[in-house]
């Protein structure tokens, strides 16, 4: 048996997890960006190779109802998202506190996100419900709202309503990794910053911020990721109604790819929505490194 | 490298053997939908009494959603396990030709089953002269209505056409019998095609002319839409139909908060079960109406059949399990949900029974059926016309433009 050096040793490992990657991830996507540049449809066969150049990217920008889609997606991720951070890191800055029923508490909080999407989704309809939700029961008997409305048929609050939902749900995350990283601030940074007089805001802003300014950046990218995606709390909510108002980019590929059978040119569509996810999230980290350069 | 080819050695045969099947029982898979018509558990009978009859046969049943059936269907063509048998709607046919994904079974059917069924139920498995399944839900919306409301506020007789029904419900509302006495499935999906197709119908419009050009954005196309609209702004229609399904129909209905409803066969013996309506034994169920010097009654054609994928492996046992379900013994036993495709199922005294009332509004209705357009790109037209509908009826853009848009839309398509 011969010795074989760590180098080779180290690729054997990862060889296993390397082709499962390559399979799983790679290998579609190459496929997603090559049927992007075609005629390809589900099932006629033969247009797989059908090259048609730019056309399909053409046609996507100049949809009008796709670019309509694009803002919905946009503001559910800038919405959805910064109250994520915001409530998330909120939270955790309270489970950092010493109470009684803390330990509860914190196992209390990552419920939400144990809840599967779909059941997420199927719950909160149930709430919005317009004659029988609670959320409509909860408003009028505290007086804040005079009669029932229908939170989902009205294409002014349906998308609002909807991010909501998806917040309740994800916003434990955040919590967690913050409170993770929280756990981490040595209390003699704390104790020194208080005994230089520094108030409640800037001993956040100097000392606990720069300690969890990387880790809710990663939060704040796998969120981003996740909500530019966002599928199924619409299918199973509102199916992209009333009037279009809650269709988002992801349903509109899902549409031209599987309902009207169109893979090349969804696949156009899904190439757009990456680029736009990557350019967003380029943003953030710049911004959030300089930041945490700075504070 | 011993090491390494025992774990490969190792890794390969757990492949191996998590892919051997084991048990000989011939497998099909089968797709239905989850709403409306028969119940799963109905469907569950009807597929254990096969079973039985054909031992070493096992049938697997997957339901889904009626919104997601016709993606699965699409889906599961190139899949490896795809299905043996999929329910389908009568508006793919043209698209499944298209593509050829449902078995061509024309030479299956004989013509003396040709004559013993409804002939709406066959143009739902046709296209183009050619069959590719066996009809099995023959159905279209009725008008259901509380009698008792409409007594409370004085009405003797239910109204006979459209424009009567308006005027009922002005009445009911005005006496305080209801808050919003009409309630429809008018959520951005087919659901509210298939209401304004039926009063597409009534009002005498059509959707395509013979060149298959759009024409729904005028005569009888917009005076529905016009309909739909003015009703939700006169107060009559409960403008939570902008977000409902049919089963929203049904729990609105059922619940007594509507006096009428538009909706598919099986509500009318759930909303008379005093398990599942605090309204039983106060619903009546009528063909949809007719319009004043127009027609004398509307419906839509929303049947659905039974077809065999071209990729299924066992497409003998496949067609032998559809006549099965399709057959008139096993359809009059489940005629409390979902009515028979056989003509003389109707003159069955036993089918009637209880439900008298709904066998004389289907006379009616299933002679009126009208069709959705038979369009490889139905999807897509589809699609267009609901986003105006909701445009329309959210005050967004008059009936008139909405229409003109979605015609413009239909005029490109293939």
């Amino acid at each position: 048996m011969t010795q074989m050096s760590k180098t080779t040793v180290a690729w054997y490992l990862l060889a296993p997890m390397m082709i499962i990657i390559v399979g799983v991830a790679g290998y579609p996507l190459i496929k997603t960006v090559y049927f992007s540049f075609t005629a390809a449809h589900l099932v006629s066969p033969d247009t797989s190779d059908q090259w048609v150049g730019l056309t399909n990217f053409l046609k996507a920008l100049g949809n009008a109802k796709f670019r309509s889609s694009i803002g919905n997606t946009v503001y559910f991720v800038v919405f959805s998202v910064s109250a994520e951070i915001l409530l998330g890191v909120l939270v955790a800055l309270l489970l950092n506190q010493e109470f009684h029923g803390r330990t509860l508490l914190r196992a209390l909080v990552i419920l939400p996100l144990a809840l599967p999407t779909v059941v997420n989704a199927m719950m909160w309809r149930l709430i919005y419900g317009p004659d029988f939700g609670a959320l409509n029961a909860l408003l009028t008997q505290v007086g804040l709202l005079a009669e029932y409305r229908s939170w989902l048929g009205d294409p002014s609050s349906a998308l609002t309503m909807v991010a909501l939902a998806d917040i309740w749900k994800n916003f434990p995350l955040v919590a967690l990794i913050t409170l993770a990283a929280l756990q981490t601030i040595s209390r003699d940074h704390l104790e020194a910053a208080l005994l230089d007089g520094a108030n409640a805001w800037q001993r956040f802003w100097h000392v606990v911020f720069p300690a969890i300014v990387a880790p809710v950046s990663v939060a704040l990218v796998l969120r981003t990721i996740e909500a530019f995606k966002v599928f199924d709390i619409i299918y199973v909510m509102t199916r992209g109604g009333p009037a279009s108002s809650t269709k988002t980019v992801s349903f509109h590929v899902y549409q031209e790819a599987f309902a009207y059978m169109r893979v090349g040119s969804g696949a156009s569509y899904a190439l757009i929505v990456v680029l736009i996810s990557a350019a967003l999230i380029a943003v953030y980290l710049k911004l959030l490194q300089r930041q945490g350069e700075t504070a | 490298m011993k090491l390494g080819n025992k774990w490969l050695a190792a890794a390969l045969g757990s492949l191996v053997f998590s892919g051997a099947a084991l048990g000989a029982d011939t497998q099909l898979s089968a797709l239905f939908m989850a709403q409306a018509a028969y119940s799963e558990q109905d469907i569950e009978q009807m597929t254990e009494a096969f079973e039985a009859a054909n031992p070493g046969t096992d049938v697997k049943l997957e339901f889904v959603p009626y919104e997601a059936l016709h993606d699965k269907i699409v889906l599961s063509h190139n899949a490896a396990d795809g299905y043996d048998v999929v329910l389908f709607d009568v508006i793919w046919p043209a698209e499944f030709a298209r593509y050829g994904l449902l078995e061509n079974v024309s030479d299956k059917i004989d013509s003396t089953t040709k004559g013993k069924i409804l002939e709406g139920a066959w143009s739902t498995v046709e296209y183009d002269g050619q069959y590719y399944g066996m009809p099995w839900i023959v159905d279209t919306k009725y008008l259901f209505y509380n009698e008792a409301m409409l007594k409370k506020a004085g009405i003797d007789s239910p109204p006979a056409t459209w424009g009567e029904l308006v005027q009922q419900a002005k009445t009911l509302k005005e006496k305080g019998v209801v808050e919003y006495p009409l309630v429809w499935s008018w959520s951005q999906s087919e659901a509210v095609i298939c209401d304004y197709t039926t009063l597409l119908s009534a009002m005498g419009g059509e959707f395509l002319d013979d060149k298959k050009n759009p024409v729904f954005h005028s005569g009888g196309g917009l005076k529905a839409l016009e309909y739909m609209v003015d009703s939700i702004k006169a107060g009559l229609t409960n403008p939570n139909s902008r977000e409902y399904s049919e089963e929203d129909v049904r729990r609105t209905f059922s619940s007594g908060q509507a006096a009428f409803a538009l909706n598919w066969t099986y509500m009318y013996s759930l909303a008379n079960n005093p398990e599942e309506s605090s309204v039983a034994g106060q619903v009546r169920i009528a063909p949809a109406l007719g319009e004043a010097d127009i027609s004398k009654a509307s419906a839509v054609n929303g049947s659905m059949g039974l077809g065999i994928p071209v990729n299924s492996k066992h497409k003998d046992l496949a067609w032998k399990y559809i006549q099965h379900l399709t057959s008139m013994p096993v359809q009059e036993d489940f005629a409390r949900l979902s009515l028979p495709v056989w003509k003389a199922s109707y003159d069955n005294p036993e089918i009637a029974k209880g439900q008298e009332e709904l066998l004389v509004a289907a006379k009616v209705g299933l002679a009126a059926m009208y069709p959705r357009p038979t369009k490889a790109s139905y999807q897509e037209m589809s699609a267009a016309l609901q986003l105006a509908i909701q445009n329309a009826l959210l005050g967004n853009q008059s009936p008139e433009d909405a229409l003109r848009e979605a015609a413009e839309t239909v005029a490109n398509l293939d």
